[in-house]
């Protein structure tokens, strides 16, 4: 049961911050594929406790992270980027396995290169030396985005507490990193190493989502104010940027093939 | 002489044909961030900035076909009445939620990146909105409308990869999911937001 409790709460710190503000009837979203017009249904499980869950996130939020977030703001700006790039550069220890899962081998062979220059010359990652050796930095992958590109299917999607929205999928390669998936986590907390502590672990993931919430402040307050339903425009951009990261997606063309022709032929 | 008057004609029928405002894709965006930039450092009053902000949009931004895209396949269903009423409702909307998100910037550094041509239709221009001290570098790609060369109209904005027009259309449908599908909902949910 402590286990559990235990592996609850890394997630949600894992996940809320970096996740709660992207939050999101028995309704339907139709997400894009890369290749065709096809539409993948998710389907909202549980439509009405997700907008109770998400009412909770958003306000936690109010009264915990976006105050923090804001404090963060008032650090000095080489604090705030030597933290980020620190943070980015950890994110790489589960990102460069999920290249490889991918078949991603030159990502891969350069997120390893960046990673141990940073570790090193950058000390700690502090620094970002590989850009400027130029190796620059890739998009972070993970193994919700491994196991989508191995064609699983998102499943239901859902809210939880803390942790924000999510899909089937997501939660099942959220769960591999505490299962030996995420090197930091297991020198930290799965490994009794004299090196690392828990905490070490618990601060570095509290950051990395104060450092998005801070990075995202105007955008989220932006996206409230205007938003007629707020759940339904969080669940859309979250679905959106799963698919977007699962198909890497660096181009916008492939996302312009819904009902356009519809309307111009009106 | 009939090869001078040949020539004044032939020049005659281009300057008809042509209009003066033809502007390239790249071309509308930079001009449309300016001035956005313009108005926006000033020291007009707010109401100002948003009466001139709107009238960039209503000029640039394909408005109504936005508003029937956003409708989804309930646009279908509507008589003509309540089209009218949706439009007329979406456009102010519209407007409201443009300028209320433009007007919190102060002078936002906008930079075309490149320019793409998708089809006759469309083409997709890529802008970079710079880092500050507080927020990121975002990347915006701009779709636009260019079935009439002499008049391209934007239809939706991606950031960072994340539609727009679609993450309203969602909205919108969500919203007619969780009332019955009476539109008449939708246009309360509009007004209110107008009012507010």
């Amino acid at each position: 049961m402590k286990k559990i409790l235990k592996l609850f709460i890394i997630s949600a710190i894992f996940n809320v911050l970096t996740l709660s503000v992207f939050a999101g009837s028995d309704g339907t979203i139709e997400i894009n594929s890369k290749t065709n017009n096809d539409n993948a249904e998710v389907k909202d499980c549980f439509e009405t406790i997700n907008r109770g869950v998400f009412a909770f996130n958003q306000g936690l939020d109010k009264i915990f992270f976006k105050p923090v977030a804001k404090g963060y703001r008032y650090l000095p700006r080489p604090i705030r980027t030597g933290t980020s790039n620190a943070l980015n550069n950890l994110s790489n220890v589960v990102t460069i396995p999920n290249n490889i899962l991918q078949g991603q081998f030159k990502e891969a062979g350069i997120n390893t290169l960046r990673f141990s220059i940073n570790t090193t010359l950058g000390i700690a990652g502090i620094f970002d030396v590989a850009s400027y050796y130029g190796l620059s930095r890739l998009d972070k992958e993970d193994y919700g985005q491994t196991l989508g590109t191995w064609g699983v299917k998102e499943g239901c999607y859902f809210v939880l507490p803390v942790i924000g929205p999510t899909t089937v999928r997501d939660t099942l390669g959220s769960m591999v990193n505490f299962t030996g998936g995420d090197a930091w986590y297991n020198v930290t907390i799965a490994n009794d190493t004299q090196y690392f502590k828990n905490s070490d672990y618990y601060y570095s993931r509290l950051s990395t989502g104060v450092d998005f919430r801070a990075k995202n402040l105007e955008a989220f307050d932006s996206l409230e104010k205007n938003s007629l339903d707020l759940y339904a425009s969080v669940r859309s951009l979250y679905l959106q940027d799963r698919q977007r990261k699962i198909q890497n997606l660096n181009e916008t063309t492939e996302t312009m093939n819904d009902d356009w022709e519809e309307v111009d032929a009106e | 002489m009939f090869k001078s008057k040949f020539f004044l004609f032939f020049f005659f029928i281009l300057f008809l044909f042509k209009p003066l405002n033809a502007k390239e894709p790249s071309e509308l965006i930079n001009e449309l961030v300016n001035e956005a930039s313009i108005i926006l450092s000033s020291s007009d009053p707010v109401e100002s900035k948003i009466i001139r902000l709107n009238n960039i949009a209503e000029l640039n931004v394909d408005i109504d076909g936005i508003g029937m895209y956003t409708l989804g396949n309930y646009r279908k269903t509507l008589n003509d009445d309540q089209k009218i009423k949706y439009r007329k409702l979406f456009k102010s909307y519209f407007l409201k939620s443009f300028s209320s998100r433009l007007v919190d910037y102060s002078d936002p550094k906008i930079s075309v990146v490149s320019e793409k041509k998708i089809n006759e239709k469309y083409t997709i221009v890529s802008t970079v909105l710079e880092e500050t001290s507080k927020n990121p570098e975002v990347k915006i790609d701009w779709r636009i409308y260019t079935k009439n060369p002499d008049r391209p109209l934007i239809r939706d904005l991606i950031v960072e990869g994340l539609s727009l027009a679609r993450t309203q259309k969602e909205e919108f449908k969500s919203i007619m999911q969780n009332n019955g599908e009476d539109i008449d909902y939708l246009f309360k949910s509009l007004e209110e937001f107008i009012i507010k």
